[in-house]
């Protein structure tokens, strides 16, 4: 009863958000799946040519570099973003004076964007490595730990952030139970804390890889791909295709679509390990 | 007694911790007043009588990139952007939790899916689809903001729907109120705190956001991120100087937000993440 008096109201409420997310997500991405089996210049003069395109992306030597480049990345910043963020909520959570204002300092940087961050960070690695006469872009490797270490600034304080309010939470009675018993701090760690907090770490961990495998401003901003498109990462490398190479929109619908796969299978794994965790709990 | 001292040694340790995280925007700033060819030389020298630039950077700057304008359209375009989201996702988000039936069950799970559909994916047609239907400007844009960015809100919102009781809405409407008033006037105001947090997350990503703006409406109307990606590639060789000015004016209204909001926003993003 209440539910078919409310149905009608479907158009007040679904439509002006309904009819949004058609034009510039549902539409645009079905065409996309479409267009990325065709050779097309724009949407109309698109021709069928199968899975050509897909062939030519995978045959695409900087495609390759970048995939290789940005799961590198990846895991590389997975490791060190997470391993920092959660050494700085457990000093964070000693009630040591003044954490409010430290907490406050280490989450900044997470709300400048992506090209802000990249020219902050270029003129201070080329600071650097100018008393070595070189410069960021003169070897793939400053590249990619100039990158590195800008998205750990970046993501460190808000997974410090995530990582704090998961300690908090942990019951005080669990820790004094654990000290009564003669545990050590480092037992308390290890068999208490990371446990109690697992779900945050997981959700940490992909929260991390899918910002990692989605990064496009601060990788444009700090080296634009250079020295010969050796840094650049795959969002980088599909915008290139699309846009800095002769007839390329065809294969960088595909070199997109391949993209979407792989995010969309970390998100996938993520949605199973929560979920399994979530089971255990109960 | 040995607690104390440890805790002053990690006090120590974590100031100098948070100087070192600070200074890298400090250096910008620092050679914000240097001339531009003692920046990428020296940038770690503070400004002496000859490197001294005074404020010709932040001029030249301005003159360059029409910063002001970038800022009003940064700041038209988030605003208007962020109050479609909040309104529109929000009926959205109550009405689809509350009337539960297939076509809602399914756009609930078209909303979810869309949330881990990287921008690349829907880069070139989306662009398209804007200009053939003229959204190809700063009003426009908010339907294709409120359009990608639906699937995170929706979600969100949809999510703080099922925690809330629903005989309020129940008693509401017994009373005569028809779905519309029962959600502005007694569903909305409960909702402020999720609505707070969709705010916030929308709003960083969309005043930082670079690529969609500048594939959609990049050519007529600069925001503040194409405006200081323009200063690079515009005019031949970079000008670090001017560059330097603009990064500091970048910063300045994202530190004064910070600083306004602080409590929202690191809520918010722990309540984005922990659900989305």
């Amino acid at each position: 009863m209440h539910n078919r008096h409310m149905s009608r109201y479907f158009f007040v409420f679904v439509f002006p958000t309904l009819l949004a997310f058609l034009l510039s997500f549902v539409i645009p991405f079905i065409l996309g799946i479409v267009l990325s089996f065709t050779d097309f210049t724009s949407i109309i003069d698109a021709k069928w040519v199968g899975i050509s395109n897909y062939i030519e992306a995978f045959s695409n030597k900087d495609f390759i570099n970048a995939l290789r480049f940005t799961v590198k990345i990846a895991i590389v910043t997975v490791i060190t973003v997470n391993f920092f963020a959660m050494c700085l909520a457990l000093l964070l959570t000693r009630k040591i004076r003044g954490t409010n204002v430290f907490r406050a300092i280490f989450f900044m940087p997470n709300l400048i964007g992506g090209i802000v961050l990249g020219y902050i960070w270029q003129l201070i690695i080329n600071g650097v490595l100018y008393k070595f006469g070189v410069t960021l872009t003169y070897k793939p490797e400053y590249g990619f730990w100039g990158l590195v270490i800008l998205m750990n600034w970046q993501m460190i304080g808000y997974m410090m952030v995530i990582y704090i309010a998961a300690i908090q939470s942990i019951p005080n009675t669990l820790i004094e139970a654990a000290k009564i018993d003669g545990a050590s701090p480092f037992q308390i760690l290890t068999r208490i804390k990371l446990p109690v907090i697992m779900p945050s770490i997981t959700i940490c961990l992909f929260l991390t890889m899918a910002n990692s495998f989605k990064n496009f401003d601060s990788n444009l901003a700090l080296t634009a791909g250079a020295p010969s498109r050796k840094t650049a990462m795959l969002a980088l490398d599909i915008y290139n295709t699309f846009y800095n190479t002769l007839n390329g929109e065809g294969v960088g619908q595909a070199k997109a679509v391949v993209f979407f796969i792989i995010v969309a299978v970390i998100a996938f794994l993520q949605l199973k390990l929560t979920r399994r965790k979530e089971v255990d709990n109960v | 007694m040995k607690d104390n001292k440890g805790n002053a040694l990690l006090f120590i340790l974590l100031f100098i911790l948070s100087v070192l995280y600070l200074i890298p925007i400090l250096i910008v700033f620092i050679n914000s007043f240097k001339g531009r060819l003692y920046i990428s030389d020296q940038p770690f020298a503070l400004p002496n009588a000859e490197t001294f630039y005074g404020l010709k950077n932040y001029t030249i700057g301005l003159a360059k990139t029409g910063f002001f304008k970038a800022a009003f359209w940064s700041f038209f375009i988030t605003v208007l952007s962020v109050g479609v989201i909040v309104i529109c996702t929000s009926m959205t988000g109550w009405f689809i939790t509350r009337v539960r039936n297939r076509v809602n069950n399914f756009l609930y799970y078209a909303f979810v899916f869309s949330m881990i559909v990287p921008f690349q994916m829907v880069m070139y047609t989306m662009t398209k689809i804007a200009n053939m239907l003229n959204l190809d400007n700063p009003v426009g844009i908010a339907v294709i903001y409120l359009g990608f960015g639906a699937g995170q809100s929706v979600f969100l919102f949809s999510g703080f729907v099922k925690s809330i009781p629903v005989e309020l809405e129940e008693a509401a409407m017994i009373d005569g109120c028809n779905p519309v008033k029962t959600f502005f006037w007694v569903v909305f105001p409960v909702l402020k705190p999720i609505a707070i947090t969709v705010a916030i997350l929308n709003a960083m990503w969309i005043w930082n956001d670079y690529l969609l703006p500048y594939l959609v409406i990049g050519a007529e109307y600069k925001t503040i991120p194409i405006a200081i990606q323009y200063l690079k590639t515009g005019y031949g060789g970079i000008d670090m100087g001017a560059m330097m000015a603009m990064l500091v004016l970048a910063i300045i209204p994202i530190i004064v937000f910070y600083l306004a909001c602080q409590r929202y926003i690191i809520e918010g993003v722990i309540a984005g993440a922990v659900k989305g």
